[in-house]
């Protein structure tokens, strides 16, 4: 495919193929652009954030922003390194219950028979179609009925039925050959053991997708709109990206540090992503959604 | 599978029975089926189709979760239409949003995506990470706060005076006449997400014969290629992505609320979404929140459903 790359490929002409540079390259330096600032903000020392008038990129690097991030947090009665900690297990908890959960369900949607499974994944297929901001307010009232208010379970557990991981990963499993299936069972494997030592390690590019897609919706609990926004009040319980409104509400000198928060943020996911990516955009193959 | 004819009175009772019992003996075999899909179909039911049906239920009555709902018939419906000035304008902003936002961004993903897959292949992997890095990054977009800050160390105020065009610096994020063009920008910064990786895949994924069978049939340039053998074979990739782009273009609130808070001068940024929490996350009027989120829901439905109509017509 790389040769067919190279040379002139069919029905391209040499105009087209410079305008869709052009275009690419704007698009491209728009998004960028203001991933590009935040990370000048993080490094810039504080009469560099505080010039008029304001350069872009940064001339005299520093990382004070991110030894200031715990000097100034451990001030507060919350240290820095605790909201850190309470994204991380939000995160790596929910998504690695997610994953296991709507596996076993996609693996018995997509390769049993029996009755309901299609009434099932309709009603999941129905749930793509609206936003949770539908659903926040009978949801609070179900948390605080079963006390979860204020409790990590609130942000987590629902996270474990995500309709869209289960989605992907039903999609993709419907590829997996049957008869491999049927010769672990010809061979006494229980259905439990064939999903995990067959099914499991050969759909590793649908798991490793949906673990992207719930990392990224746990990973930015806390902000506007999110759940944790909601549901957690307890300082101590609070998440990174509340910890960026914190420390930007300190007062101008903390512009810095709020931008190494936003780069810290940032690179997490993104180097998953850039880890993952070729069995994402597989996983993504068979996303299609049918009539 | 057996409720029609049953509901139509055409079968006998006798027959009832035994494909009943039919049924049951099929739904005791698949007993280890059961069991795989249970956790997340119990928690799925708890947290998202449970809610669905409360909020279409509260909807018809005033709750402020402390009492026992009182049944409200209409009137939250009436409230909502006649005596709410607030919610009409949440409401045509929400539509005013999904409509600027929700086709921007599903034609950019297609049309940035149809463009990556012009390039090699390492290439390609950058770009794509390029675009769609922005939706993943977290609580990223509060840097276009920073660049858009109201004082003249943000970095558009500070060139715009630096260039002579303003002599004050703007508040952009609470002058209603930048608020809105400011923040739909944003939006679509970050709408480059699973449609687009989902268009991505589309792209690579159609068969390469089909194109050089396409020129041989007289397809002479990429336009005619996209229409007539691009798009209808990646026609299921279209499909999800439209029902992820709309969901996401009605359901915005988060980034007006991040950007200009919870609740915007004038409400010149105020959805359906930041209304309804409003009323029942702060005010705790549940009934009428919900009575919101039920309009809201089918509006989302609704536009769905139609939209996947007009989808499947297309390269036909």
């Amino acid at each position: 495919m790389r040769i067919f790359v190279k040379k002139r490929r069919l029905n391209r002409s040499k105009g087209g193929d410079l305008a869709i540079l052009l275009i690419l390259s704007i698009g491209g330096i728009f998004m960028a652009l203001p991933m590009v600032y935040a990370i000048c903000q993080a490094f810039k020392p504080l009469d560099e954030l505080w010039i008029f008038p304001p350069r872009f990129f940064v001339r005299n690097p520093t990382l004070k922003n991110f030894s200031d991030l715990f000097w100034l947090m451990s001030t507060s009665w919350v240290p820095f390194s605790r909201y850190i900690f309470n994204t991380l297990f939000i995160t790596i908890v929910g998504t690695a219950g997610h994953v296991v959960i709507a596996s076993l369900c996609a693996f018995a949607l997509a390769k049993h028979r029996f009755p309901g499974q299609n009434l099932i994944f309709k009603i999941v297929v129905l749930s793509l179609m609206f936003s949770p901001a539908v659903t926040n307010i009978p949801n609070y009232i179900i948390m605080a009925r079963l006390g979860w208010v204020d409790n990590y379970a609130a942000i987590i557990v629902p996270a474990f039925a995500a309709s869209i991981g289960l989605y992907l990963m039903k999609q993709f499993m419907e590829q997996f050959p049957d008869s491999i299936l049927e010769s672990a069972r010809i061979d006494g494997s229980s259905e439990w053991r064939t999903f995990w030592q067959i099914v499991m390690p050969n759909e590793r590019p649908a798991w490793l997708t949906m673990v992207i897609f719930s990392f990224q919706y746990l990973w930015s609990q806390g902000g506007a709109g999110t759940s944790a926004n909601v549901f957690i009040y307890s300082e101590e319980l609070k998440t990174l990206p509340v910890s960026i409104n914190q420390i930007m509400d300190g007062g101008f000198a903390r512009q810095g540090a709020g931008a190494a928060v936003a780069v810290f943020m940032m690179i997490v996911p993104v180097t998953t992503f850039i880890i993952t990516q070729s069995n994402i955009i597989e996983t993504m193959a068979t996303s299609g959604m049918k009539e | 599978m057996l409720m029609p004819e049953v509901l139509i009175g055409k079968v006998r009772p006798a027959e009832i029975r035994k494909r009943m019992s039919l049924l049951l003996k099929e739904m005791k075999k698949s007993r280890i089926s059961y069991l795989f899909v249970l956790p997340f179909v119990l928690i799925f039911f708890v947290f998202v189709a449970l809610p669905v049906i409360i909020s279409i239920i509260l909807g018809f009555t005033h709750f402020n979760l402390l009492e026992v709902p009182r049944w409200a018939g209409l009137a939250n419906y009436k409230r909502m239409l006649l005596a709410d000035d607030v919610f009409i304008i949440a409401i045509k902003n929400t539509f005013l949003f999904a409509a600027i936002t929700g086709p921007l961004s599903y034609i950019a993903c297609l049309m940035f995506a149809w463009f990556i897959n012009e390039l090699t292949p390492k290439k390609r992997a950058f770009m794509t990470l390029v675009f769609y890095a922005p939706s993943i990054s977290g609580m990223l977009y509060f840097i276009w706060q920073i660049m858009f800050s109201g004082d003249s160390y943000g970095y558009a105020n500070g060139i715009l005076l630096k260039l002579g065009i303003i002599q004050e610096p703007i508040q952009w994020f609470t002058d209603t006449r930048f608020m809105l063009p400011l923040v739909i920008v944003v939006i679509l910064w970050l709408s480059l997400g699973t449609s687009f990786l989902a268009f991505i895949a589309g792209f690579q994924n159609v068969d390469r014969t089909l194109y050089e069978a396409g020129a041989v049939d007289g397809v002479k340039n990429r336009w005619q290629e996209l229409w007539f053998i691009t798009l209808p074979s990646m026609k299921p990739q279209l499909l999800f992505g439209a029902v992820m782009s709309i969901t996401a273009a009605f359901g915005t609130g988060g980034v007006q609320q991040a950007l200009t808070g919870a609740v915007s001068t004038d409400y010149a940024v105020h959805t359906v979404a930041l209304h309804l929490a409003d009323h029942g996350n702060v005010r705790f009027e549940m009934g009428y929140a919900s009575a919101m989120a039920t309009v809201l829901f089918f509006i989302m439905i609704g536009t769905n459903k139609f939209i996947q109509k007009l989808l499947s017509k297309v390269g036909v």
